[in-house]
């Protein structure tokens, strides 16, 4: 038990949640954190998505990281990869058929997200398939965070809801002069509001700081 | 690479690496057509549970519980009919309705509403990023909008996709397709502020430019190939 829960264990885990974020840090899947964050649904979809899909593929590369070949070893991780995001779909249009039309496009995107072909290659390839899966719930889900915060200030300052749910859109904060800002519907803003986020990850540790 | 583990075969000759391609790709060939022929029946008749909800809702029945009572509740006939107006052959759900207009097999679907007849015409069209597609249902003087549904593959969230949304659907309804004249004109999605002649008009998504003038062409051809029988 111990053992399953080392510090390094650990570390895979939390590390990207915080100081190793995949978006803010590593600066990978930023294509899909501007396309998918326009509202909040979507980019919770797409986080778990993500999540699920990396611990997992994380875990496959990792119990055949000895035997394939290193020549092709990328083109191994992709066959992996579009193979599991598309058994994955199959699945959900069998049983669970209104996920898998909320997903649509997203699926296809999963498999171009860069933080799979990251995380397998800079982690899988080298550990086991525990840690390995460690690290690929924390990275889905520091990709996740990172998605929800963005979709909440677009959704919220863009169209004036949260969860497709009216919160400014009344006529007294018209009257008070607001308007929803339509500019932060434009995947634009995405970039920016992601730039707030690592600007004040930055500030707030000194680990990350250029010298 | 540091995951270089000697085990007496060499994972860098050229024979491993080709056997190893061909292992793994028959592997997940095999894998992916099992998964996919296994769950085929399951997938078609969820399409088919879809397709009907979606029908439903051109004529305002939203009840989700039991999609295939409520369809046969409702709709009494689903009929193909030609160009002409003329009825064809063939079950109207089971058209294809598919990229290209066929004119002599277009579905229509024949609905009883508390006793009121209405018609359902489907509609297909390009959005910015992939088709959209949508219901249209009608009045028995094939004119008025008594209720419409859109839908899309992959139209931009917040953007282009809030063509299914009711905040774009409900004023559609109490349209005319039909000008006073009697002439199938369609029903125009144009900016905000701008006024069409001679046609009723919805306003647009504002973000969503390109879906919204699909959404416009889209009612335009495809009500065009039921001119003859919208008329008659």
């Amino acid at each position: 038990m111990s053992e399953l829960f080392s510090k390094k264990n650990k570390e895979a885990f939390t590390l990207p949640l915080s100081k190793d974020n995949p978006v803010t840090v590593q600066v990978l899947g930023i294509c899909s954190a501007l396309a998918v964050t326009a509202q909040l649904e979507p980019a919770i979809v797409m986080g778990l998505a993500v999540t699920i899909i990396v611990a997992f593929s994380n875990v496959i590369i990792s119990l055949m990281r000895n035997t394939i070949p290193t020549r092709i070893r990328i083109i191994v991780q992709l066959v992996v990869v579009a193979a599991l995001v598309t058994i994955v779909n199959q699945v959900l249009k069998a049983f669970a058929y209104n996920v898998a039309q909320a997903l649509s496009v997203y699926v296809g995107l999963i498999i171009t997200n860069c933080i799979l072909m990251g995380r397998l290659e800079a982690f899988a390839m080298t550990n086991k398939p525990w840690p390995s899966f460690l690290d690929g719930l924390g990275n889905g889900l520091g990709y996740a965070k990172i998605l929800v915060i963005v979709a909440f200030f677009r959704e919220l300052l863009g169209s004036g809801t949260i969860f497709g749910v009216n919160i400014l859109n009344y006529e007294c904060v018209k009257n008070a002069g607001y308007m929803n800002n339509g500019m932060m519907l434009m995947p634009a803003m995405a970039l920016i509001v992601v730039a707030c986020i690592v600007w004040w990850q930055r500030a707030h540790n000194k680990d990350l700081q250029e010298k | 690479m540091a995951n270089e583990q000697k085990k007496g075969l060499s994972t860098n000759s050229n024979a491993y690496t080709l056997i190893y391609a061909a292992v793994l790709v028959v592997i997940v060939a095999f894998l992916l057509s099992f998964v996919s022929s296994t769950l085929h029946e399951r997938q078609l008749a969820n399409e088919k549970i879809d397709k009907k909800s979606q029908i439903l809702a051109a004529i305002n029945v939203v009840d989700q519980a039991d999609v295939e009572a409520a369809y046969s509740k409702y709709v009494k006939e689903a009929i193909v009919i030609n160009e002409h107006g003329q009825v064809a052959e063939g079950d109207g759900f089971d058209v294809d309705f598919g990229k290209k207009t066929d004119k002599d097999h277009l579905p229509l679907y024949k609905c009883e509403v508390d006793g009121a007849v209405k018609y359902i015409i489907p509609v297909k069209g390009n959005g910015l990023w992939g088709p959209i597609w949508g219901y249209v249902g009608l009045n028995d003087d094939k004119s008025t909008v008594y209720g419409i549904y859109f839908n899309h593959e992959g139209e931009t969230p917040g953007l282009g996709a809030e063509i299914v949304t009711n905040g774009f659907r409900e004023p559609f309804k109490g349209k005319h397709i039909k000008n006073a004249a009697g002439e199938v004109v369609s029903i125009a999605v144009v900016k905000k502020g701008i006024k069409v002649e001679g046609q009723d008009q919805v306003d647009a998504i504002s973000g969503g430019t390109i879906t919204s003038v699909g959404v416009n062409d889209m009612l335009k051809n495809s009500l065009s190939s039921y001119k003859e029988f919208l008329t008659k």
